[in-house]
């Protein structure tokens, strides 16, 4: 039997705040029939404006939903009320139940899906022949390194002619398109970059991605760690399978925020953690097209035993979540332990030095009072300020952190780096976390 | 660089200078470090670079924090009890939505009460959604009593860091009665500021408050001294009398008619016994019958009592002004001058004095008790004048504002008398009578607007015909009536207009009863 999920978890898997408040409609038992749980699934007729009802399921352990309204929500709001419901108590979905027909033909169709596919993953790593799988890997190699050679070179022009003189509209367009070409997707998101950066930090980012382009062009020479580190932030990519087949940690995982961005063409979820008993930080990153929110789904403040596989890296942080152990549970009471501005500047420098094209280190901040200054809002120990890093929090965010801390010292959960803090969570009076985004 | 925090002193500024202009125009910057000194200069570009990569490294790594900010005071305590968490969670999707759409429930219409309900069992909001509550009641300022009594201490000590919420300091909560400085606050506050003190004052301490309205009132700017005479009303009593007296000889005609009107409502007072020998002039008690001669001219006496000479709306001037006389006389003149209660006089018939012929006065008396009923809120008055609520077949139009005498009545009566309205009439006329009435409606009253939603629905008009109630049902239909909306949902014809209506009714209404049914868990 699948442990009941908490409201919060369920909440948590809402794609926008619209499908949220949709589903708190269908969250009663009135529109809802033939409900059960079994077998890992959750299921029920959910009557809508038309006369015949939506069959609405959900695999838990995935999770995975169906439905058959024409929503292009996922889960759309049908598949939240359910499993609203399911969180609110026994009496309201029967448990143990057989599925019916319907949920055991998709169920199947799914377990058939996943067969399917790990025999064809299986069969083409059977097939790849490792002769040819070394020259892809060599040709594309020499292509990045060709693209970061030219990237210098314009790079060193434009300081050649001086940065106040001014790049022709689309050249930084150009030179990312021509990064794209090169297999240097990293490279070429940094270079956009470059086209949005203020003069006064123009320098700054012109040496960063020197750096970055001139470490790939020595790649063989630089020490493991930092070679993946360089690799990474050019736009090499690790398969999940890959590092999961690798050593893994396990631990006690303390969800200490969680933040959506979405453009045009995808919803990014960032999840960071924290291991209870390693103190490891940790990033999940998943993806989900717009509308549809990303399938990771870690409620703030919960606690998950799981095993997690970190990208390599000279600092390891993004990581990948191998195997869970129970459901996410609410974490006690407490605001976690935390650093002064100075020593959370000193852990993003010790960061810094490791990988120095990192913008910023999760760190909890401890007894900080947010204070809004002519120069924008300051974190304040009483002995030194950190600011609030620009554009990090929409004014709003702001605000409500101002009325958590209502002038006392709180604790903040956020990203420490050059630029200022950027919060993500803050711990109320209570000690309940708030999520600021 | 341009980084907020403290960093080490280094050449940046010189490296800088020279990535403005050009290392073709401007020499690299002497190496000052041995890392700096070791690098491979002859390409200066490159180096450049080299050495702005190196220092961008070093300060962000050796970032230090900025000296500490001085903090303000904290918020005072809020001693209230918590709001049960489900009810903050049913807070943050209220004050997360747009106007409701399609079949879901209307949130936006929910929400006053929700503010409402809450604030009457006095709980404290959880801090993170006071910004929100106070961002929303910016734009929707008939939230505003309500949320600034919830955002309470907190949100006072929030409003003054935020330009968009200056209107919580001006707004009149419940528990922050004059907790600031008043005699300051008069002298010196913004005119909004000046009303709010002031109808608070008038709330506690009403002689206080016009004492205060005196000590600069021949200073006032004219348009104001009309607001600040409105807050009388509160406490308003003959220890007024002398000030509004003197207010009728005021400069402003509407200063002069707010005096006049004020103290009409104050049976004892001067003005009201001049009204009255009026109004025993004009309308005379003869055994069987009412003779009405009305004013034959508005004195200067008439017009410093505040009655116009010229009636706004063109009405003939006697018949204007015999309604403004007997709308500004105490209605137990009535009464007591003739023994008759308030029914029996409205069943007399009336007859022009002179000539003893026509009824034509008839209606516009029965008009001007209408408005002194409602001036004087005499429910006695306001009752007979509405007359036992409409039966079928019988039209008996009512005089006046029905909806404003309905208001003069309890809660429960102004129930009952538009529930019997709205069975024979439907809900075509019911609009201002629905929204006299308290909320959430009475179980009769909720089951006759159903009753009379189904008949509308199966007599095949439009639902949007009815927008005004529908828009009002979903606010105050009462939660019982859950049941019967939804046996609604089930007899109408599927994906019409009529079931999609029922339907959002019918979840607007499983949304309230669990929204009120929340508060009540603590």
């Amino acid at each position: 039997m699948e442990e009941r999920w908490s409201t919060e978890h369920v909440l948590s898997l809402a794609p926008d705040p619209a499908s949220l408040k949709a589903a708190g409609k269908l969250s009663g038992p009135a529109p809802w029939s033939a409900t059960g749980t079994g077998q890992g699934a959750l299921w029920g007729l959910c009557k809508g404006s038309g006369s015949t009802p939506y069959r609405t399921a959900v695999e838990l352990g995935t999770p995975a939903y169906k439905c058959s309204c024409p929503s292009r929500k996922f889960p759309c709001k049908h598949a939240l009320g359910l499993l609203l419901l399911w969180a609110a108590g026994p009496e309201a979905v029967a448990d143990g139940a057989a599925p019916p027909d319907w949920v055991q033909e998709w169920l199947d169709g799914r377990g058939r899906a996943a067969a399917d596919k790990a025999a064809k993953q299986r069969a083409k790593a059977a097939e790849a022949d490792p002769e040819a799988v070394r020259r892809r890997a060599e040709k594309r190699s020499a292509r990045v390194a060709g693209g970061a050679r030219e990237l210098r070179l314009r790079l060193a022009d434009g300081v050649r002619r001086g940065l106040a003189d001014p790049q022709p509209p689309g050249a930084w367009e150009e030179v990312a398109a021509r990064m794209v070409d090169a297999q240097a997707p990293g490279l070429a998101s940094r270079v956009r970059a470059l086209a949005e950066a203020p003069q006064d930090e123009l320098l700054e980012e012109y040496a960063m991605l020197h750096l970055l382009a001139g470490a790939y062009g020595r790649i063989d020479t630089l020490p493991e760690a930092l070679a993946a580190t360089v690799r990474a932030r050019v736009g090499f990519t690790t398969d999940t399978a890959d590092l999961l087949a690798g050593p893994t940690v396990r631990d006690r995982w303390h969800v200490l925020g969680s933040r959506d961005t979405a453009d045009d063409r995808l919803t990014t979820r960032r999840v960071w953690l924290r291991g209870a008993k390693t103190g490891r930080p940790a990033l999940l990153l998943a993806f989900g097209r717009p509308g549809q929110a990303p399938d990771l789904a870690l409620p703030t403040g919960y606690l998950l035993e799981a095993e997690l596989a970190y990208h390599p890296g000279a600092r390891p942080l993004r990581a990948v979540l191998g195997t869970r152990y129970g459901s996410p549970e609410p974490a006690p009471a407490a605001a976690p332990a935390g650093l002064s501005p100075a020593g959370a500047l000193a852990e993003y420098g010790a960061a810094v030095a490791e990988d120095p094209w990192l913008d910023g280190w999760p760190t909890v901040l401890a007894d900080v009072v947010p204070v809004r200054t002519p120069e924008g809002w300051q974190l304040t120990d009483g002995t030194h300020a950190l600011p609030v890093r620009r554009g990090a929090l929409p004014e709003t965010a702001l605000w409500r952190l101002a009325a958590v801390s209502a002038g006392h010292p709180v604790t903040l959960f956020g990203e420490c780096g050059h630029h200022g803090f950027a919060p993500v969570t803050a711990w109320d009076a209570e000690h309940r976390p708030v999520p600021l985004g | 660089m341009s980084a907020p925090v403290l960093a080490p002193a280094d050449d940046w500024a010189e490296l800088q200078g020279a990535a403005l202009l050009g290392t073709d125009r401007r020499p690299l910057p002497e190496p000052r470090t041995a890392l700096a000194a070791a690098l491979d200069r002859t390409d200066p570009a490159g180096a450049l670079l080299d050495l702005a990569a190196v220092a961008a490294v070093r300060r962000r790594a050796g970032a230090l924090p900025a000296p500490a900010v001085e903090t303000p005071a904290p918020a005072p305590d809020d001693p209230r009890p918590a709001l049960p968490e489900a009810a903050a969670r049913r807070l943050a999707v209220l004050l997360g939505t747009r106007s409701g759409q399609g079949t879901t429930a209307n949130l936006a219409e929910l929400l006053p009460q929700w503010l409402a309900a809450a604030r009457s069992r006095g709980y404290r909001l959880p801090p993170a959604l006071v910004p929100t509550l106070l961002d929303t009641a910016r734009a929707r300022s008939e939230l505003r009593t309500d949320a600034v009594t919830l955002a309470g201490p907190l949100g006072r000590w929030l409003a003054p860091h935020n330009p968009d919420w200056t209107y919580v300091t001006r707004t009149a909560g419940e528990q922050d009665v004059l907790d600031q400085p008043g005699e300051l606050l008069w002298q010196e506050g913004l005119f909004a500021e000046r009303v709010t003190h002031l109808t608070r004052l008038r709330r506690t301490d009403p002689a206080a408050g016009l004492a205060l309205l005196a000590s600069t009132w021949s200073t006032e700017r004219a348009e104001d001294r009309v607001l600040f005479l409105d807050s009388l009303q509160d406490g308003l009593s003959l220890a007024d009398e002398d000030f509004l007296e003197a207010a009728l000889s005021d400069r402003s005609k509407n200063v002069r008619a707010t005096a006049a009107e004020l103290l009409s409502t104050l049976p004892g007072s001067a003005l009201a016994a001049r009204m009255a020998d009026r109004a025993r002039a004009a309308v005379r008690h003869d055994g069987d019958r009412l003779h009405v001669t009305p004013p034959a001219a508005c004195d200067a006496a008439m017009q410093r009592d505040g009655i116009p000479v010229k009636s706004p709306t063109g009405r003939g001037e006697r018949a204007w002004w015999l309604g403004e006389v007997v709308a500004g006389a105490p209605l137990a003149l009535w009464t007591t001058g003739t023994g008759l209660s308030p029914e029996q006089l409205l069943a007399l018939p009336t007859v022009d004095a002179p000539d003893g012929g026509g009824a034509e006065w008839a209606e516009d008396l029965r008009e001007a008790w209408a408005r002194a009923a409602v001036r004087q809120q005499d429910a006695t008055w306001a009752r007979a004048l509405l007359g036992t609520p409409p039966r079928p077949g019988r039209d008996t139009r009512t005089p006046g504002a029905p909806a404003k005498l309905l208001a003069v009545l309890p809660p429960a009566e102004r129930a009952a008398w538009t529930a019997a309205f709205v069975q024979t009439h439907g809900l075509g006329d019911a609009f201002q009578l629905l929204g006299a009435c308290a909320t959430p409606w009475t179980p009769p009253l909720s089951t006759a607007v159903v009753a009379a939603l189904k008949r509308a629905a199966e007599l095949g008009s439009y639902p949007w015909s009815h927008s005004g109630v529908l828009g009002m049902t979903e606010r105050a239909l009462a939660p019982e009536t859950a049941p019967a909306v939804e046996a609604l949902v089930a007899d109408t014809a599927p994906d019409t207009a009529w079931s999609d209506t029922f339907t959002r009714l019918a979840g607007t209404l499983r949304f309230r009863q669990a929204m009120l049914a929340e508060l009540e868990n603590s």
